[in-house]
């Protein structure tokens, strides 16, 4: 099983250990797993300002860097969600159409492709879950609250294999953090008050960490956390879920 | 609204007083939390908005022929039809059914169409009175704000305030605030209201191409009180508020109330047919808009919509920043997608006001892909040039970088070096990210720069 490892730009930017998390256990789990050098980023930032008429040539960056692999895996529910939705390209629409087939979120290639039921994992805190909105209503990593359908979540069931961990509640259990991309430069107002009460839904059920398959709204929550001299940390459900080796 | 100022500012200003967008926040998230409880208990909620849809697929689609019968049967029943197609064709059809019986006051249930149409102004400068007799739409009229919910349309104030309100307006005892005893007042005052009108103009939730009748559904009575004590009673309503046929009412009247505010079914879901010995009734079918929503395919299904206001109460953004921030008659995610259908160029932030987070299209009892909407107006906003020049600047830079591994790397490496080495280029308060939030740590390599030295040894 030939794996392309897809790390999206500000995640092999300012998250590193985000990505050699992920790297680190896919490996560990048998896969083999390759990182194509000339990759950059999946468009999505251009795309939701309005401006996807820009993203052709990122897109056949993207097909160039990822045809071939018999899957792509990223840990990053968003841009996963971009490529599937939007990634098209005019040189080769084939290749386009096969990549957005065979493109998962980190989380969801561990529980529906390699449908793993145990993990040598140890993570001795108390973790709360931010369900992203793109992993959550885009690629359906979780029932959502909204709908009246039987409950199940991809992280919860990951999450629940790691000795040690305790997962904590939340009076929202999927409220959006108000991340959205430019709009927590532009609706700086609205997207800040958007995290704060995200993080105190968190704080007041006593999480140690807030985690995530999706690094960008945890990236503004710690923004936040940081300014406020929090002790709650953020993670990268792939650093959790590795964290027995990052340990040793 | 009179602003000139766009979501984000208006939001911002909203902001301002954290605890009041707390109570806010809270108060639609309660309504949110009612709607999710009722919804559950409903047997096939999921299959009731699926039918719902598909209803509305089959109006939408067979627009034409529907309103052609409905018009037939309105007729046949004894009911005066009228076509607008613009606001002011609208205003001037009221005024003329009012000046030919030299009516000088009329009272108005709950009609978002007449708001948008700003019938209250135009009728007002003709010397006619209007008096809004939802209770929440009365307070906004006496406060002379327009609503900032469709189906809440006083949510941003509080009784406190109303109180206030009250006292300078109806005379009430200065600092009285209880919910009951002010609207005993409201309805002392309305009832006289009621009783002196002849002429009573309401909205419509739903017309029946099938039978010719329509549909008003209020909790208040208001609507019903008005027409029943008129001799002159006029509807005025959207082209897209059709239904084929009557029975399809067993699916919208179980949707509507429990996805407004989680109640099982509105107090009154009156059905008006014809006109009583001696009554006129009027019917306005107004397109403002509708028809070239319907020749947009990215964006008709917006005319599925039938104004409960679930995505209003379920967006985040809606609840932290109001309703009066989104500068349209129509706020939240549907005023969203609906206002830029009217004017392109004065709602062009609106599709922005969004993290599309999608939560609105899954509450949405018509299933309209709201979010998607959001996304493909952004695309359309930007594509007739409604956005800054100076975001299509980054934009354009953006692009560059990112098609090239090369200047991405450098890029990468730049923005690091600079965190790091003058974090005063970056912290500072013409970042609009860190004005609240600390910068994230740029202390360490890229992941992609250690893969270049340990990638091959894994």
């Amino acid at each position: 099983m030939k794996i392309g490892l897809f790390i999206p730009c500000y995640v092999n930017q300012l998250y590193p250990n985000a990505a050699i998390a992920t790297l680190e256990l896919l490996q560990k789990l048998g896969a083999d797993v390759s990182y194509p050098s000339k990759q950059t980023c999946c468009g999505q930032p251009m795309a939701n300002s309005g401006y996807e008429h820009l993203t052709q040539s990122c897109n056949d960056l993207f097909v160039e860097n990822f045809s071939g692999f018999d899957y792509i895996v990223a840990p990053s529910a968003s841009c996963v969600l971009h490529v599937k939705d939007h990634l098209h390209s005019h040189a080769n629409e084939a290749a386009a159409t096969e990549i957005r087939g065979k493109i998962y979120e980190l989380v969801e290639f561990l529980t529906d492709v390699l449908k793993i039921e145990k993990l040598d994992a140890h993570f001795p805190h108390k973790v709360g879950i931010h369900q992203s909105c793109h992993g959550l209503r885009g690629l359906h990593l979780a029932q959502m609250s909204e709908l009246v359908a039987p409950d199940f979540s991809k992280p919860r069931h990951l999450l629940n294999m790691v000795s040690g961990l305790e997962l904590t509640e939340l009076d929202r259990v999927d409220e959006c953090c108000g991340f959205g991309g430019l709009f927590c430069i532009a609706e700086e107002a609205v997207s800040v008050k958007m995290g704060k009460d995200r993080i105190t839904d968190h704080t007041k059920h006593g999480a140690e960490y807030i985690t995530s398959p999706d690094l960008s709204c945890l990236m503004h929550m710690e923004g936040i956390l940081q300014r406020n001299k929090s002790k709650v940390k953020i993670i990268h459900i792939a650093e959790i879920l590795n964290s027995s080796s990052i340990k040793a | 609204m009179k602003s000139t100022l766009d979501h984000a500012a208006l939001a911002e200003e909203f902001n301002k007083d954290e605890e009041r967008v707390d109570w806010h926040d809270g108060a639609l998230w309660w309504i949110r939390q009612k709607r999710d409880r009722s919804a559950h208990q409903t047997p096939q909620w999921e299959e009731l908005r699926e039918a719902a849809s598909a209803i509305k697929s089959n109006v939408i689609s067979n627009l034409h022929d529907y309103l052609i019968q409905f018009e037939e049967n309105l007729k046949k029943n004894g009911v005066k039809v009228y076509w607008a197609s613009d606001a002011e064709e609208h205003n001037q059809i009221v005024y003329s059914i009012l000046k030919a019986k030299e009516i000088k006051q009329m009272v108005k249930s709950k009609s978002m169409l007449t708001e948008e149409c700003h019938l209250n102004e135009f009728l007002e400068e003709r010397g006619i009175e209007v008096i809004n007799s939802d209770l929440g739409e009365y307070i906004q009229q006496i406060d002379n704000e327009p609503p900032s919910h469709i189906v809440l349309p006083c949510i941003h104030k509080r009784k406190e305030e109303i109180g206030e309100l009250f006292h300078e307006h109806l005379g009430t005892e200065k600092g009285l605030s209880d919910p009951t005893l002010l609207t005993r007042v409201a309805r002392k005052h309305l009832r006289n209201v009621f009783l002196t009108r002849r002429a009573a103009l309401t909205g419509v939730n739903f017309a029946v191409a099938e039978t010719g009748e329509y549909v008003v559904c209020t909790n208040e009575g208001n609507a019903d009180m008005g027409a029943h004590l008129s001799e002159v009673q006029i509807a005025s309503m959207g082209l897209e508020k059709i239904i084929p046929e009557r029975k399809h009412l067993g699916v919208f009247l179980r949707l509507l109330a429990r996805s407004a505010i989680g109640q099982p079914i509105t107090i009154y879901s009156s059905h008006y047919k014809k006109p009583r010995p001696g009554q006129e009734m009027h019917l306005i079918l107004v397109d403002k808009g509708r028809s070239n929503l319907l020749a947009r395919p990215d964006f008709r299904e917006s005319l599925k919509c039938i104004k409960c206001g679930g995505c209003m109460n379920t967006c985040p953004v809606y609840r932290k920043s109001g309703g009066l921030s989104y500068h349209n008659t129509i706020s939240g995610p549907i005023g969203a997608i609906l206002a830029p259908n009217l004017d392109m160029k004065k709602h062009a932030d609106l599709p922005f006001a969004s993290t599309l987070c999608g939560s609105c299209s899954n509450v949405c009892p018509v299933k309209i892909p709201i979010h998607d909407q959001l996304y493909k107006w952004r695309q359309e906003i930007v594509k007739q040039g409604y956005s800054a020049s100076r975001k299509t600047f980054s934009m354009k830079a953006m692009a560059l970088t990112l098609s090239s591994p090369e200047i991405y790397k450098t890029a990468g490496k730049t923005g690091r070096w600079l965190l790091n080495n003058a974090p005063f280029a970056i912290n500072n308060k013409f970042n609009p990210w860190y004005k609240q939030r600390d910068m994230p740590d740029s202390s360490q390599q890229s992941f992609g720069e250690w893969y270049a030295k340990n990638g091959s040894k894994k």
